[in-house]
């Protein structure tokens, strides 16, 4: 008996036994559905995060002030004593030094309440200067980004994110408007472009709610005395992705020269990458994941034990079908792969039928919770082998019951 | 008998058993169920097995119909020593050699009457195509020409029969065994039946029958009388007689 007839006695089977089929393929259905979409969203949101390490330039390095070493602990440097300035920056900028280097900029942040009117907002003041633009990867939705000159005169300016423009000013025009941050009245030049808030970014606050001064204005506003020209880190742009270990060597020998520092050990500074701080926001997607998948896993488990228990009860309720069978000629081997062929045929229309499921549940979903769901062909075809897999795993031991069934027992059962 | 000369002497008999021993074992318990049995059948026979229940006539016709094994002694169909053949040869010499006719028909209720007798002949890997013209032919040999897309259920006890009865014709075994084949008819259709089988022996089939009513045994040209695991008499029944 060849395998096309195999097929088709398994499919009469299973159609014959419609209802007792359908609660069986349910729960295949059931746990590749969960398969799917858990494995969908851990997808999704792996996504969102790579999306962000590009949005924030994957060519960006952060210079922090301090440092921590394994045997001194934490180096100081932080608060009054800064120990990066405004010098070592334009120091940077040179291209003798840092060829590899494209933009540079040094940045204080400090969070102030903002008024406009009688609102009040309180979120992130970066003091910077000009090229904050560049090295950000930012875009100006309206007016325009604090130029030069705003620093050589201390001009008092300020740009908004969209959210804090939104929070402040509602659907009023911002641009040329006042906003009083520490007291001192600012106006308003222009608005970022918003680039979406994240949770699992490393720079915690929202990149959509800050307020940018030209960093001559900051510090004289917000600090005062000896740490005038404090930063409270240099952000630096290398000119791709594939010159970021160059620029991060030519900043690292350049500030340990400029501090007079001759071991890297006992350096007073820290020179991180985003991408560093957003692979462990991704592997901690990836653990979700895996735990997500494990419990749609045991739902499939669960499924699978339902195609063998519905197997099992067939074998016994078929048991004159079988002896039947048994003495027109079937030999037990072809009995076993009837059974194997029906188990078969649940998984993969379990499977089928789940993928649809999960690829429906895909679309709407996400229409009610934040989160996206991002499905791959490869995933889902994957899910049906293993849909498919599972019958056929879980068919075994019946089938192979109903092949070791004597033919005189079997007739003889009433 | 003339019946003979008719068709090409055989050189084996169709069955043969040669001292058959069963012994079941039920616990600690062995039984007996088959005590030293030997008889012959030869082709175109009409022989009938009667005995009481619990004679050890059903575990002949397991034996018979290649569903088991003897524990001891030699059983041959068509000359082939079937006593030491594996589960797969036995389900092979079934299938090739022997056509069953049950007493409570066994066929399969979600198939049609055709789909039901192509049946062996989809475990002997006939093609699909020659599987139905030869389900149809048994069908129409058997009157249910009209009736071939019907399924059981939609069928009289005496058709499901005659389903049964084209199963059994259609892979032309060298013996049809019937288990008490009228044992769950009305007198119409039993009657309706016998006629049938016998049609089928004056055509020169081979058929053994295995009954406990002796009306239903006198339609055979033998009887073998069973009892308690031993054969006691084979008187010929009728007026005909086969030369052994």
């Amino acid at each position: 008996m060849n395998l096309l007839e195999t097929f088709r006695t398994g499919m009469d089977a299973v159609v014959s036994h419609r209802l007792r089929s359908a609660l069986t393929v349910l729960g295949i259905m059931i746990g590749i559905t969960a398969v799917i979409l858990t494995v969908g969203l851990g997808e999704g949101a792996q996504q969102q995060v790579t999306s962000q390490i590009s949005a924030l330039g994957s060519n960006l390095l952060t210079v922090t002030p301090g440092s921590t070493t394994s045997s001194t602990g934490i180096r100081g440097g932080f608060g009054s004593a800064s120990t990066l300035t405004v010098g070592d920056a334009a120091a940077l900028t040179s291209k003798v030094v840092a060829p590899d280097i494209n933009a540079v900029a040094p940045a204080t942040t400090v969070s102030e309440s903002l008024v406009a009117g009688t609102t009040n907002w309180t979120t992130t003041v970066v003091g910077t200067d000009p090229s904050w633009l560049t090295v950000r990867g930012r875009s100006m939705a309206e007016g325009r980004f604090i130029a030069a000159h705003d620093l050589s005169t201390r001009a008092d300016v300020a740009v908004l994110g969209a959210t804090t423009a939104q929070e402040l000013f509602g659907f009023r025009d911002p641009v040329g408007q006042t906003v009083n941050i520490a007291g001192q009245p600012m106006s308003v030049v222009g608005v970022l472009n918003a680039i979406g808030s994240s949770s699992t970014s490393s720079t915690s606050s929202n990149p959509d709610d800050q307020a940018i001064a030209p960093l001559t204005t900051a510090s004289a506003l917000f600090f005062g005395g000896s740490s005038r020209n404090a930063v409270s880190q240099i952000l630096i742009q290398a000119t791709s992705a594939g010159t970021l270990s160059a620029a991060y060597q030519e900043a690292d020998a350049e500030l340990l020269s400029l501090h007079g520092i001759t071991t890297a050990a006992s350096a007073d500074f820290t020179i991180t990458s985003e991408q560093q701080v957003l692979s462990a926001a991704t592997s901690v997607d990836k653990t979700l994941t895996i735990l997500l998948g494990g419990v749609a896993g045991i739902s499939l488990l669960v499924g699978g034990i339902g195609v063998m228990n519905i197997m099992l009860v067939s074998v016994t309720e078929r048991i004159r079908e079988i002896g039947l069978r048994k003495a027109l000629g079937a030999t037990p081997r072809v009995i076993r792969r009837q059974f194997l062929v029906e188990a078969s045929v649940l998984g993969c229309v379990g499977g089928v039928l789940g993928a649809a499921l999960g690829l429906l549940g895909a679309e709407i979903v996400p229409h009610f919770i934040s989160n996206k769901i991002t499905i791959s062909p490869v995933a889902t075809l994957i899910a049906i082998m293993i849909a498919i897999g599972i019958g056929i795993a879980f068919g075994v031991y019946p089938a192979g019951r109903a092949a070791r069934l004597a033919p005189i027992d079997a007739l003889r059962s009433e | 008998m003339d019946k003979t000369a008719t068709y090409p002497v055989v050189q084996h008999p169709v069955t043969e058993a040669d001292d058959v021993w069963k012994t079941y074992r039920n616990g600690s318990l062995e039984v007996d169920a088959l005590r030293g049995v030997s008889f012959a059948i030869q082709a175109g026979e009409y022989v009938a097995i009667m005995g009481p229940s619990g004679s050890g006539k059903s575990t002949l016709m397991h034996i018979l119909g290649c569903l088991d094994v003897p524990s001891s002694g030699t059983f041959r169909l068509a000359g082939e020593d079937v006593s030491t053949m594996s589960e797969e040869g036995l389900a092979h010499a079934r299938n090739r050699r022997i056509g069953f006719v049950f007493q409570q028909f066994n066929l399969l209720a979600s198939m049609s009457a055709w789909r039901n007798v192509e049946l062996p002949l989809l475990y002997a890997g006939v093609e699909r195509a020659e599987r139905q013209r030869r389900a149809l032919h048994a069908l129409e040999r058997v009157g249910l020409g009209s009736r071939v897309d019907h399924r059981p259920g939609e069928l009289s006890g005496g058709q499901q029969q005659r389903v049964a009865m084209a199963r059994a014709l259609v892979t032309n075994p060298d013996l049809i065994l019937a288990d008490e084949p009228t044992g769950n008819l009305d007198s119409v259709s039993a009657a309706d039946i016998l006629e049938l089988l016998d049609e089928l022996h004056r055509s020169g089939r081979t058929i053994v029958l295995i009954t406990h009513e002796i009306d239903v045994a006198e339609a055979a040209d033998r009887i073998m009388r069973i009892r308690d695991g031993q054969i006691l008499d084979q008187e010929l029944a009728g007026s005909t007689a086969l030369g052994r």
